[in-house]
């Protein structure tokens, strides 16, 4: 009874997590207009959103930021990393903290601090600045990633590269790159996973002429939502849990590793 | 051994990190073809020594000579010295023949020559055909070969060792102290090794350097320093030995233990405190009535190859090392032949207790 009653527990939180999510996907499906009656199956929506110029466009912003955001967010977290790693202890707790903490504090507040700051500097707001901000809240999910494969390596395997001959940039692309590669990859695709999702930080950091997906569906949204916006979010919600297993894999398997 | 040139030569060096002083005026020079062994406790300065020979800390004060020339703050990478590190830092994504190509890749040498070489590293190492296996999956005596392997590839004229063997067990250990000497002889390479154990530098050296606290405290060859210890320091920590306060009666005589007994050291001068070494191998134990000291045995315990008896005469009580026992309790007679005293001046900071 007691074991019937535990499963029964879980079972109905993971209905309510899931059940929104599975109505929308069926919805995206329906052939009618109406989000109460099912008119039967069809693919009408998925014909029509990609046939919607907006909405392709603010796919391009989304899927082109978070790579370039990922790319950039990579390099400059990998490197701080190692930069980080190679500090003495009380500096390296203290960068350390610097970089958890945008990490908790809550994206309107990340989002209103980054809009505050393109207004006080002058800078128009759009692709260039919403990129940016991509990359800022970015970088320390990288340094997070990237920092226990540092930990992890031999502390004299940098002097050894040295010792056989190896210029320092030699010894970082053969030596170091190479063995944190796999917190790098994690690190990247984190990066991408978070830029593809992200909605607050964009909506305060891009102007209403450079849209990406989660700030077209919003703006639409307040004129109500259109079945394709059902489709779009079934597909976005797809391409992610893809991207989530992925990461979730590596990271066990790093896990099994050691 | 003596005619061959200097290799290396430390002047003057000191070094501090954030105020604390961790080597203090080493001087010390290695001739080509040596193999030299710093030996001492941790945290003694073998091994910073040995990082900034290799270039990985530049001393505060102090020059290092290499062949001739300053290379104080050369980098690691210009040297032509190479390190086998403590815990081998083999490279965990190269396969055993990559990480012992890895020095000649950057020499940017070509492929059949690179292969060539890695083979006959492969073979001095008696590993051949591990070309192809990952570094992980090989034992710890297989890294060790290959990281030496690594290192050597490259023919430095100098190869650093920083506690090499520290990872393994007692057997292997010995093997590979007997394979690592002759390897160094039949190359002919300068070896400047570094370990705390004193067998391990008895067993190697052609020179030891016994350190302590950022200080040299001597440089001999392992037969001078285990007969003529400079200081208690090295008489302890090389091999056992019973130390004794004593006096200097003049040359050639020196009394302790409320006796006078005949030794070969002399120019201390006339009625001088001392310091007495007598290693407890050297003791001998006889009758009661022959003995110069004679004694009560305390304690025996069998030790593989010998039995070890502290003897107490009274004053002192005097570890020594005998192949026949003597049952606790018994009386014994104690004698040692001259040539087996060894006086020293006592030292400030390490006098007999």
């Amino acid at each position: 009874m007691r074991k019937f009653l535990k499963r029964f527990y879980l079972a109905i939180v993971l209905f309510f997590l899931y059940v929104p999510i599975a109505v929308l996907i069926i919805l995206s499906f329906n052939a009618g207009k109406s989000r109460a009656k099912w008119e039967g199956f069809s693919l009408t929506w998925y014909a029509q959103l990609f046939s919607d110029k907006a909405i392709m466009n603010a796919l391009y912003v989304t899927i082109t930021i978070a790579v370039l955001a990922a790319i950039f967010a990579t390099i400059l977290g990998t490197l701080a990393a190692i930069g980080i790693h190679a500090m003495k202890k009380r500096p390296q707790a203290l960068m350390m903290t610097l970089t958890n903490i945008p990490m908790t504090m809550p994206d309107i507040v990340t989002g209103v601090s980054l809009m505050l700051l393109f207004l006080f500097t002058k800078v128009e707001r759009g692709y260039v600045t919403m990129l940016l901000a991509h990359i800022t809240f970015d970088t320390p999910y990288v340094i997070l990633s990237v920092m226990p494969k540092l930990k992890q390596m031999n502390k004299h395997s940098y002097e050894a590269a040295l010792d056989l001959g190896a210029t320092p940039i030699y010894a970082l692309f053969h030596v170091i790159l190479p063995e944190i590669m796999p917190g790098v990859i994690t690190g990247a695709m984190l990066a991408f996973t978070l830029s593809l999702d992200d909605f607050t930080i964009s909506y305060f950091t891009t102007s209403p002429l450079v849209q990406n997906l989660s700030t077209l569906i919003y703006s639409q949204a307040r004129k109500g939502i259109k079945p394709t916006m059902n489709a779009l979010s079934a597909l976005m919600f797809v391409a992610l849990l893809i991207l989530l297993l992925i990461v979730n894999r590596r990271s066990n398997k790093a896990v099994d590793k050691n | 051994m003596s005619e061959e040139p200097r290799m290396i030569h430390l002047e003057n060096i000191s070094k501090e990190y954030n105020g604390v002083t961790v080597l203090s005026d080493i001087n010390l020079y290695i001739r080509k073809k040596e193999f030299v062994t710093l030996l001492g406790p941790s945290g003694c300065g073998k091994t910073t020594t040995l990082r900034i020979i290799g270039g990985f800390e530049y001393p505060s004060t102090g020059r290092v000579v290499f062949d001739g020339k300053d290379i104080t703050t050369l980098p690691p990478y210009k040297r032509r010295v190479n390190t086998v590190f403590q815990k081998y830092a083999l490279f965990p994504h190269l396969n055993v023949q990559d990480n012992i190509a890895f020095g000649l890749k950057i020499k940017k040498m070509s492929r059949g020559e690179i292969s060539r070489r890695v083979d006959k590293m492969l073979d001095l190492v008696n590993l051949n055909g591990y070309g192809k296996r990952s570094v992980e999956s090989l034992s710890g005596g297989q890294q060790q070969r290959i990281a030496i392997a690594r290192a050597l590839v490259n023919e430095p004229e100098v190869l650093l060792l920083d506690e090499p063997l520290g990872a393994l067990d007692l057997k292997l250990r010995k093997e590979m102290q007997l394979e690592l000497k002759s390897m160094q002889q039949r190359l002919g390479i300068t070896f400047l090794y570094v370990t705390h154990d004193q067998e391990e530098a008895l067993t190697m050296s052609d020179t030891i350097v016994v350190m302590n606290a950022g200080h040299i405290l001597q440089i001999g060859t392992p037969k001078k320093i285990y007969d003529e210890p400079k200081s208690a320091f090295v008489a302890r920590f090389i091999g056992e030995s019973n130390i004794i306060r004593g006096t200097m009666v003049r040359d050639e005589l020196v009394h302790f233990s409320d006796m006078d007994f005949a030794c070969v050291d002399s120019g201390f001068g006339e009625n001088v405190p001392v310091d007495v070494v007598i290693r407890p191998e050297d003791l001998m134990i006889v009758g009661e009535d022959i003995g110069q000291l004679t004694g009560v045995v305390k304690s025996v315990l069998f030790k593989g190859v010998h039995y070890e008896m502290m003897i107490d005469t009274g004053d002192f009580t005097w570890k020594v090392h005998s192949t026949t026992m003597q049952p606790a309790g018994s009386r014994v007679g104690l004698s040692v032949v001259p040539f087996n005293i060894h006086i020293m001046r006592p030292t400030k900071e390490d006098s007999a207790k």
